[in-house]
Formats: C-alpha cells, structure tokens, sequence
C-alpha cells in the first residue's frame, strides 16, 4: 500500500459511516446513498491531493455526495417520485453539524432494527450499515455465505423503500416499545461472537468487539438506562474471553476458569456503566443480568462468589420476565446458595415445561447437580440426554468430557 | 403513501360473544373510523361478511371455476379492511394498532401499489 492509498483508507474509516448516515436521510435511499458516498469519496481524492484538505471533510463528502445523488435522481426516470428531495435546500451551514451526525446514526440505526424487517436482516443491515463492515465481512462473522447475506440485505432494503419505513428516531412516547428492539439486535451481534470459537472464522471480524462499540455510540446519543445495562453487561462478559477457553477451544465453566486472565480493564469499565445503569429506574433486564455478572467479577475465587446475591438478582430478573431459563439459572443460583438437593428439587419441578424437553443446558445442569450431589448414575442419564440433543462444537466437547470423568469415577 | 390494514380474527372468537359484546366492539369501531377520517387517515374500508359466506372464482383456458368457500383455509379469517392515509410505516402501524380486532385477532399492513401509467 502507497502512502496515497493509506491517507485515502484513513479518510474513508474517519468519515464514511457518518457521511452515508446523513446521506441516506437526504436522499431518502439506501442503495443511492452509498452510490453517491462512493462517487463522493472519488471526487475527494482527485480535488483534495490537488487542493488540499477542507477544514470540515464530513461535510465536504456529504455536500458533494447529495448533489451527486440529485443529479442520479434528475437522471432516473423515477424522478417524478423523488421530487420533493431535489427541491429542499443543499445542507451547508457547518453550524450543529455534530448534532446533526448523531441524530442521522441514530435513525440509521433505529432503520436497520425495525421490527417489521426479519430478524436475521436486521442483524446483517446493522453491520453493514452502522459498523462499516463488507458483506464479506458480515457473511464471514455470521458464518453465511455472502451471496445469501447479500440477497437478505437487497430483499430488506427493497423493504425499507417499498414499505416506507421511515428513516428516523421514534418519538419518546414510543421510545419504551422500539429500544428494547435495537438492544436485542446489539445483543445478537455480540453473542454471535462471543459464542464462537476463536479460528471457525476466516476473515478476522469480532462481532463482540462490534457490539460493544454499537452500545458505546449509542449509551452517548442515547443514555437509558438499559442501554448502559447491556454495555456493562456485554463489558463484563467480554472480559472473561480468554478465560472461557483452552488452547483446543474446549470450554471451560466460569468455576474452573482461571480468574487472573479476566480483562480488568473491561471489569472497570463494565462497574463504571453499571454504576450509571443502576442510577436510572427503572431497572430493567440486562442492567439486573450485568449486575449478576458483576458479583461473579468481584469474587477472585469461585467459592467466593456471593450466590445468596446472585439469587436475589435472579428473583428480581424472574419477576420481570418469568421465562423459562431465567428459571432454570436461578434454580441452580438456588443449588449453589445452598444445596445441590435443592436445586435439583426446582428442576424437578420446571421439567413438566415443555420448553426444557429439548433444551440441552437444561440437562445439562441437572446433570451438574446430580453430579455434585453425588447421584453419578443419574447425572450419567442426564449429560447422555444433553449430549443427544446438542449439535458440533465447543459445547458438545464439553458435556462429553463431563460423561468420561464422571465415568472414572464410578 | 397509502397503506391497506386487513383485519384477521377467528371467527369462533365473535361467534362466543354476547350479543352486549358485539354491540360494544361495533360501537368501537365506528368511534375509530370516525376518528380516522377526522385525522385524515381513512380513505375507505369495509368489514366483510362471515367467511361462509365466500365464494371463490378462477377462469382457467376460458372457463370460469366458481367454487364454494374462501381462496385458502386458514386459522384466522379476513374480516374486513381499511384503506389508510399515512406518512410511513411507522404511522400506519401505530393506526392500526388502535383497530379494536387488533386486541383479539391480527392487522396485517401492507403498502399499496400504484399501476403504471397507461400506455
């Protein structure tokens, strides 16, 4: 890569989320807008080498971008359709022009997570759009192939333009009903990443580390307090990345990990916003999940953790949303506060639940405590049970490894 | 833009109401057409008759194919539409989210489509 080539690549991570965010309100479409944000960025690099570079290249590429993209609408022969944007006002004024960057990220992303798109477009769109990422690049963290990825992404953004999904930031009057939506969709993404083994990629993308800078953006443009709750949260987690695993990718449980090799400069910063997040009321789910992981952050051994805290959180978590695994992880919280048994007299209890039947971590953890109770045959049947139902991977090497231990022993 | 929100309910659901009930849902639903076309958001709409009373044609190598109930059985049934008046998606939506059968039933939005220009 030549120095030019550098420079170039430089402006264009600075600038051009920001640049194709306001475009796409001034243009009102997708595909347009990253037309013009192309053309834009070649006009750039010819005038800038020999011009020099403006005072302000965010608005130097959006105001050279729009009127790209209102020469392509005077060209197309759906002009009559678009009119209404040729005639408004040529954005200028550098004045509020933060402002205005911040409100076009957050419609960006508001649009990419509207509920009436599938949920899987709306995962690849978000990184697409708001992260920067190539369809190669989302296809490859996602593990898809980029033809299908790049289909999805046509089919939603044909969607956005035929359904008239409005690019902008609900009202604070619905505000309640779409955040939760955004922050599942932050949560996806991070998952997705954080559940894989490191080395099942190709190309080097860290969807955790994505998701974090989403919820980082958005906990300033938009400080609830659940967005700061799921921050912490993701924060917290994070942090025990290379802990979580050996060196073949086989898991290890947050009770055998080795705590030195948490991050704790992610710990310190997970505290900071969830000291931010329990300052807000109400408080919601993942501020009260990112306060459970917090009580394990604080214990430097696992016999040290604070369960009877843990289950108190839990209580609090069920009363929000009574749902099946919340149960389930507070059952075995229960186990660990107090014994084995009672755990295991919980779990007896959710089995008539026909969601647990074909829930591998469901016997997963019975078989735990069967384990720890000391009933070896049982638990035996139980990871048997979760083995048949859980598919390839770092999950499956770790319930079969259980089996064989539990094996020598008996 | 122009949105049409189809109504879908199980009919069984009507059909167990007290005759006070169904009074007071029709009621609900004049009050909300009104308000509708007061905002200017209703352009026309219409409930429909029980599904019983469907019949469905089909013209196949020039013959006309008329057979006796609805296009496809399903598990709610098409009770009525509106054809509405709003700015984006996000109004249509919150529109029909105040259609009473919404509480009980589905509202499918969808956009409508415009014809091209004639020849």
């Amino acid at each position: 890569m030549t120095t030019d080539d550098q420079w170039i690549e430089q402006i264009y991570q600075q600038h051009s989320r920001r640049v194709l965010a306001t475009l796409i309100r001034l243009l009102g479409d997708f595909t347009l807008a990253e037309e013009a944000m192309q053309e834009a960025f070649t006009s750039a690099v010819r005038q800038w080498r020999q011009e020099g570079f403006p005072d302000n290249p965010s608005a130097w590429l959006i105001r050279a971008g729009h009127r790209r993209g209102i020469d392509h609408i005077r060209r197309s022969r759906t002009a009559q359709h678009y009119s209404h944007l040729i005639d408004q006002p040529e954005e200028t004024g550098t004045s509020a022009i933060g402002q205005t960057f911040d409100d076009d990220q957050l419609r960006l992303l508001f649009t990419c997570c509207h509920p009436a798109l599938p949920l899987d477009a709306r995962v690849a769109l978000t990184l697409r759009e708001m992260c920067g990422l190539t369809t190669e690049q989302v296809a490859s963290g996602l593990l898809q192939k980029p033809a299908t990825l790049a289909q999805r992404i046509v089919r939603a953004k044909r969607k956005i333009r035929d359904a008239g999904i409005p690019y902008e930031v609900p009202e604070a009057k619905e505000l309640p009903e779409r955040l939760p939506g955004v922050l599942r969709v932050i949560y996806l993404v991070f998952n997705e990443g954080y559940s894989r083994s490191d080395g099942e990629q190709i190309v080097d993308v860290h969807l955790s580390a994505e998701a974090i800078r989403l919820a980082e953006a958005l906990a300033r443009l938009l400080p609830e307090g659940e967005v700061l709750g799921l921050l912490a949260l993701m924060l917290l987690q994070n942090s025990r990345r290379k802990a979580r695993q050996d060196e073949e990718g086989n898991l290890i449980t947050l009770e055998d990990q080795d705590r030195s090799l948490w991050d704790q400069a992610s710990i310190d910063f997970g505290f900071q916003w969830l000291e931010a997040a329990l300052a807000r009321t109400p408080t919601g789910l993942y501020t009260l999940q990112a306060s459970i992981a917090a009580v394990h952050a604080e214990a430097s051994k696992a016999n040290e953790t604070d369960w009877a805290r843990i289950v108190r959180l839990y209580n609090a978590l069920y009363q929000q949303q009574p749902s099946p695994v919340i149960a389930l992880n507070r059952a075995v919280a229960i186990a660990m506060r107090d014994t084995p048994a009672d755990g295991l007299q919980l779990l007896e209890e959710l089995m008539s639940h026909k969601a647990f039947a074909g829930y591998h971590l469901f016997h997963a953890a019975r078989a735990d405590l069967q384990r720890r109770a000391g009933n070896l045959e049982e638990a035996r049947q139980s990871y048997e049970r979760a083995l048949g139902l859980v598919s390839q991977g770092p999950e499956r090497r770790f319930l079969e490894r259980r089996l064989t231990e539990l094996e020598k022993f008996s | 833009m122009k949105y049409v929100a189809l109504v879908y309910y199980q009919e069984s659901i009507i059909n167990a109401m007290t005759e006070q009930e169904w009074h007071d849902l029709n009621q609900e639903c004049i009050a909300g057409v009104e308000r509708l076309a007061q905002q200017g958001n209703f352009i026309t709409g219409q409930p429909l008759q029980p599904v019983e009373t469907a019949t469905t044609v089909r013209v196949r190598d020039d013959e006309v194919l008329v057979s006796d109930g609805p296009f496809a059985e399903t598990k709610e049934q098409l009770a009525g539409f509106y054809l509405l008046e709003a700015r984006d998606l996000n109004e249509a939506l919150q529109l029909a989210s105040r259609i009473p059968p919404a509480r009980f039933g589905s509202i499918e939005v969808r956009p409508a489509r415009e014809l091209p220009p004639k020849d």
